[in-house]
């Protein structure tokens, strides 16, 4: 290790826990940050001074100003410029780290660029927003035996529990299905930003613990920060009869899973939600507070502006002023939640 | 009418104590906590409780439950 490295990373090496040679793993990890929100910016910023250099930043947003109140690595330069938060937070780290070897991907993970963009990471963060890529993230790190460890957060509650293929029980082993029908954002709900870091951290320590070699401890953490506070759970063994580790069949990975999105007419597209019905009446309300919204039972038409959002009652989405499939499902995981 | 039906029994829902009519299944329980079932695991005494015996699992007196809720957030 040079020199300035093992002033660098002092006060890790001399924790017993990581050593010299934790830190050595460290510095030759590769390891994908998914989503670059607020757990995922978190992430990026405390693995690269734990000293992960090697880091593959994906995300398909850009940085606005409401998104500063807890995503510590940007600022407001980024949001004026609308800069792509993969590549804003790329420009931070090698602020903070010189030699960061941060690649920024922009773009929405799907299953026909995931095999590409994590080829060879030892490791996969959950920053994402939305169910959908999750369940992604897990056919890919089940079928590839890659760890991943998955985090959510909304208003003050958040959880965190890795994933070790092999060792643990997966993702769809506790939770087989995404949920139905309207969902809290944190668009919607509203969110305490120490939560997020709270659980980004959660998930960081739990990524150096299996980076630098050393045995994670596999349970389920949730956190309630404003009452109720730190509470764990035991993570059940994987079930023989899960679809995915169990069976092995990666049906997101195959894209059967996908919600397919269409180009509808000029500078519109359509979301063909499979997840059944919405009830409109009770996103209205959710969305009342965010912008103009008008519903009836058959529809919801809410302005996000330079977009406008028609939500149909059995789940279908029209998102006009845009023809990026990418910026309509993150605006849908955003308002309705998937 | 069943006596024991009748007696409530303690039990413990994420550190906090509560009590529950004797017999209550963890089905029954979620229901009364008005807790979306789709998108929580529950754990009892130590183990998660498999999904599709929430119905037959009968919270017996002291048992320890957590409910944790799976969020899409991020």
């Amino acid at each position: 290790m040079k020199e300035r490295d093992l002033d660098r990373y002092s006060r890790q090496i001399r924790f017993s826990g990581i050593g010299l040679s934790g830190q050595q793993r460290l510095l030759d990890a590769r390891v994908a940050v998914v989503g670059c929100g607020a757990l995922g910016s978190f992430q990026a910023g405390a693995l690269l001074r734990a000293g992960v250099r090697h880091l593959v930043l994906v995300d398909r947003d850009y940085v606005e100003l409401n998104n500063l109140q807890r995503q510590w690595l940007y600022d407001e330069e980024d949001a004026e410029c609308a800069r792509p938060k993969a590549e804003a937070a790329a420009r931070h780290l090698l602020r903070i780290d010189g030699e960061s070897q941060a690649e920024p991907v922009v773009a929405d993970l799907d299953a026909g660029n995931i095999g590409e963009i994590l080829d060879g990471v030892h490791l996969i963060l959950d920053g994402t927003d939305n169910f959908e890529t999750r369940y992604l993230i897990n056919d890919f790190a089940v079928q590839r035996g890659i760890p991943w460890i998955y985090g959510g957060a909304v208003g003050s509650y958040g959880i965190a529990m890795p994933i070790l293929p092999g060792s643990t029980c997966c993702f769809a082993c506790l939770y087989p299905q995404p949920p139905a029908g309207v969902q809290p954002t944190c668009e919607t709900a509203g969110v305490v930003n120490v939560l997020t870091s709270s659980i980004a951290s959660i998930q960081v320590n739990a990524a150096l613990q299996l980076l630098c070699g050393c045995q994670c401890d596999a349970c389920i953490m949730t956190i309630d920060v404003w009452g109720g506070g730190l509470r764990r759970v035991r993570q059940p063994a994987a079930r023989a009869d899960c679809e995915v580790c169990g069976l092995r069949r990666f049906s997101h990975l195959e894209g059967r899973r996908r919600v397919p999105i269409s180009l509808c007419g000029r500078n519109a597209v359509q979301i063909h939600s499979l997840r059944g019905p919405v009830d409109l009446l009770l996103l209205k309300k959710q969305l009342l507070p965010l912008g103009a919204v008008r519903a009836n039972e058959l529809a919801l038409r809410f302005q996000v502006p330079p977009y406008e959002m028609t939500i149909f009652h059995d789940g279908r989405a029209i998102v006009k002023g845009t023809t990026d499939a990418g910026i309509a499902r993150s605006l849908y995981a955003r308002y309705v939640g998937s | 009418m069943d006596l024991a039906m009748a007696n409530n029994v303690t039990i413990s829902v994420n550190g906090d104590a509560m009590e529950v009519p004797s017999g209550t299944t963890v089905a029954a329980l979620l229901q009364l906590l008005d807790v979306e079932a789709a998108q929580i695991a529950v754990e009892l005494d130590g183990n998660v409780a498999q999904r599709e015996r929430w119905c037959e699992i009968s919270i017996t007196r002291g048992a320890t439950l957590e409910i944790v809720r799976f969020v899409g957030g991020g």
